[in-house]
């Protein structure tokens, strides 16, 4: 371990969108928006469950633990695109919509409790997320997807 | 969002000194992070202030610590915004250099 990175057990996101909290929000957990951004899955929650669907079909299933429109949604996560991930420990991820002066919007996501998910850890660090942020960011200020899936 | 913020930023030794801790270990404070440099803890929190007013550190109260994250959402961009854009040029010169190269020989 002296030229490998330790796996970030708490990771946070952050970025600036030009769109309300409401707009945010949506983005978040409305199927015909996470459908252009979320790595080509469609994701679809209210405030017991977060759905996720691949090509037509229920792939996973989570539970919402906080459910504060349009500021605050908390779930557990569950790599269940990989089979080895999968049967790690569940973690957890915060999205925090705080409206900013001017009609922008800063958005944060904190993905943590990931001690007993290392390769889930590994996994969504980095790239991962921040193509979700980007691609979500894209989609809302330009109304066009960042990338196609 | 505001790339020069980001760019005056990075544009110091000691602050992209203490982004690569952060990119090693996450979620450090100040105490941790004051450590490892030759610096009073007033200069580090100096520090510590541009590269959060850039977005490129977010801290997050965990306990009674403040702990700083090492957020690359905006150094992601300007390289969407800055760098992409010129080594994909850079790479289609060198393809064109080497398609006319081939169909001369």
């Amino acid at each position: 371990m002296t030229t490998m990175t330790e796996v970030q057990t708490t990771q946070v996101y952050q970025v600036f969108v030009k769109a309300t909290p409401e707009a945010v929000w949506d983005a978040i957990v409305k199927p015909e928006f996470t459908s252009k951004y979320f790595h080509g899955v469609t994701i679809e929650a209210d405030q017991t469950v977060r759905k996720t669907w691949y090509h037509g079909e229920l792939a996973n299933e989570v539970d919402v633990l906080e459910w504060d429109p349009p500021r605050r949604f908390v779930h557990s996560w569950l790599s269940f695109y990989d089979p080895e991930m999968a049967a790690e420990e569940p973690s957890r991820v915060t999205w925090e919509i705080e409206p900013q002066e001017g009609g922008f919007s800063l958005l944060t996501v904190v993905h943590d409790q990931l001690e007993g998910a290392p390769k889930t850890a590994a996994s969504v660090v980095g790239p991962g997320w921040m193509m979700v942020l980007s691609g979500l960011k894209t989609l809302l200020e330009t109304g066009e997807p960042l990338t196609t899936f | 969002m505001d790339d020069d913020r980001v760019f005056r930023a990075l544009a110091d030794p000691t602050r992209r000194f203490l982004l690569d801790r952060l990119f090693e270990r996450d979620g450090r404070s100040l105490v941790e992070l004051e450590s490892e440099l030759e610096m009073t803890r007033f200069g580090v929190m100096k520090h510590l202030r541009v590269l959060e007013e850039a977005g490129l550190v977010v801290t997050r109260r965990q306990g009674r610590e403040k702990l700083h994250f090492l957020n690359p959402v905006p150094i992601r961009l300007i390289h969407d915004r800055w760098i992409d854009k010129y080594t994909e040029r850079h790479v289609s010169a060198l393809a064109e250099l080497k398609t006319e190269l081939e169909e001369t020989a």
